[in-house]
């Protein structure tokens, strides 16, 4: 993907913005319908295929997820629910996990580097991960618990959203893949669309919670689900229901930040008064019982630079 | 004595050593930190080389600070602890600031701002420490939950911020009272100076050495 259509850049003041000039774009969404997936897996080996990761292979605990957890090359994977309802009747679950591509992402607010987190004009958040420096700090702002820190190189990954393949006109490698259609991807308004069509229809068929996951808190996001429950997307593997960038990141980023300057430059400019108000705090040697006999400090052969005899000055009492 | 008479030995070579140890990591410490507290002088973070080589040495120089200052804890902490005669030196702090020196303020080896400074560098040190230890992504970040992490990271900048603006104050009395630095560089300081901003330490030296018969 160029880098001339940039539209939010981590650590890199407002003043002085990232290249931007091309940002004459669509913003692009994907979308996930919960309702049609089958939890073949087909889109996390896509993923891999196309990324070129090849995970460790684990082991079998007793569950559908596999592997267990998102990892520095695992960037997407299908999280499966047994929710049983009031009336006892089983929903078994099955939810695409991975990068949300936030449109207020915490992610790139939290990240201390200038440029290693960016948000291109089509709404995609990627890692540019020659400048990443392993922090964490990404992992701290993100209110989904996505990026991972890989072991072998220090640096964090998650989902592009294919932005290598988007920058020559191709879909996303998993929606390319999925074999139900659950995975489309296009612009955000056609998404949007089409996922009011398909609520539509739930609700037609008795789901009458069914809704799009777009969560406002972050903004809305450039990754979005249709839940057949979408009052209660904590269901879904504990999909948050009003993501948002924890206030301790925004106080820290807000707050502190600029508290902190202030607090630098008034105690900046405070010594500098001080010092120019009442000078320096020198010693009257000579003030001092064995008078002007005493060796001077300069006098002495290992006498460092700062210890240059103090000026002749005189005090009333003598 | 190879020392002339009108100086008085104030710091021993070990604490003089570990002091300016400090100095040096803490420089490194606290310029890599700021890298990344403000972006704006992120290259700060090159005394260290690279940022990806400041992000590695960061804690490690952050623990050597924490070694440094356990030292100077136990050799200077019972010259720290509070005592009644400090309320006279925050009675004249005007006096101290304006440079007035006529009054005796009976001020032990270390005044009262130096002793709050102690115990407030020693407070900030332990913060970091702990919220630095918990951050640490390479090896101690995984076993801690995010909520913790978020916590984590907002009390080690707001002690980090803390720690430098002390020390720059730190750092501007050392330059202000002139004779400071050459004390901590060479351990001694004159008779006179001692006088003049530690009253009853240079009493007490002074006794001691009129019982001892050290003094020629
Ligand atoms: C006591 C041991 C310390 C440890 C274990 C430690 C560890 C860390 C870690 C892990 C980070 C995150 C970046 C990284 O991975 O390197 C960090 C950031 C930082 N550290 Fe430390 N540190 C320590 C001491 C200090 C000291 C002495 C200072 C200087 C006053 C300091 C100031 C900072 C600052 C300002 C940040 C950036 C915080 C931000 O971006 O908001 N730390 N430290
Ligand atoms: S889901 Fe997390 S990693 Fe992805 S853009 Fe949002 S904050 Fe960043």
């Amino acid at each position: 993907m160029n880098s001339q259509n940039i539209v939010r850049s981590s650590a890199t003041s407002t003043a002085t913005p990232a290249p931007r000039i091309r940002d004459h774009q669509i913003e692009v969404a994907k979308l996930i319908d919960v309702t049609t997936c089958i939890g073949c897996k087909a889109c996390q080996v896509a993923c891999n295929e196309w990324n070129d990761l090849r995970g460790e292979v684990e082991t079998n605990v007793g569950v559908y997820d596999n592997p267990r957890d998102l990892s520095p090359d695992s960037w997407t994977l299908m999280r499966f629910t047994e929710h049983e309802d009031e009336s006892g009747r089983l929903e078994w679950l099955i939810r695409k996990d991975g990068c949300m591509h936030c449109e207020d992402p915490g992610c790139l607010k939290a990240c201390p580097i200038p440029g290693a987190i960016v948000q291109y004009a089509n709404g995609i958040v990627d890692f540019q991960s020659d400048l990443c420096v392993g922090c964490g700090y990404c992992v701290a702002g993100c209110p989904f618990n996505v990026p991972r820190i890989s072991k072998q190189d220090n640096k964090a990954y998650k989902c592009t959203l294919c932005s290598d393949r988007l920058a020559v006109g191709q879909a996303p490698a998993c929606a390319k893949t999925c074999p139900t259609g659950a995975i489309s991807f296009g612009s955000k308004q056609e998404m949007q669309d089409l996922a009011a069509t398909r609520v539509a229809e739930l609700n037609e068929r008795g789901f009458d919670q069914a809704g799009l996951y777009d969560p406002a808190g972050v903004g809305g996001t450039h990754v979005m689900y249709v839940l057949q429950h979408a009052d209660d997307p904590e269901r879904y593997a504990g999909l948050p229901k009003d993501p948002q960038i924890s206030p301790l990141v925004s106080g820290w980023k807000d707050v502190l930040k600029p508290a902190a300057a202030v607090a630098g430059a008034v105690a900046v400019a405070g010594m500098a008064a001080h010092f120019i108000g009442v000078g320096p705090n020198v010693t009257d040697e000579d003030d001092h019982p064995e008078g002007a006999q005493a060796p001077r400090p300069a006098q002495r052969p290992d006498a460092g630079p700062d210890d240059r005899a103090p000026e002749p000055q005189r005090h009333a009492a003598e | 004595m190879s020392r002339k008479s009108d100086q008085i030995l104030r710091t021993k070579f070990a604490e003089r050593l570990c002091h300016w140890m400090i100095v040096l990591c803490f420089f490194l410490a606290a310029t890599s930190g700021l890298s990344w507290f403000f972006p704006t002088f992120s290259w700060l973070s090159a005394f260290l080389g690279t940022p990806q080589m400041a992000r590695l040495l960061h804690p490690f120089l952050g623990i050597a600070v924490f070694v440094g200052l356990c030292f100077m804890f136990v050799r200077f902490v019972k010259y720290n602890l509070p005592a009644r005669s400090d309320l006279i030196w925050f009675r004249n702090i005007r006096g101290v600031l304006m440079n007035r020196h006529d009054q005796p303020l009976q001020i032990g080896k270390y005044n009262a701002g130096q002793k709050i400074l102690f115990w407030a560098i020693m407070g900030a040190i332990l913060v970091l420490l702990v919220s630095g230890l918990i951050m640490w992504r390479a090896y101690f970040a995984e076993f801690f939950s995010i909520p913790v992490l978020r916590m984590a990271i907002l009390a080690h900048s707001v002690a980090g911020i803390g720690l430098i603006l002390l020390i720059v104050g730190h750092i501007y009395l050392a330059i202000w009272v002139r004779g400071s630095i050459s004390g901590m560089v060479t351990g001694y300081v004159s008779r006179a100076w001692a006088r003049q901003h530690h009253d009853r330490w240079a009493a007490e030296i002074e006794a001691r050495e009129t019982t001892q018969g050290v003094r020629k």
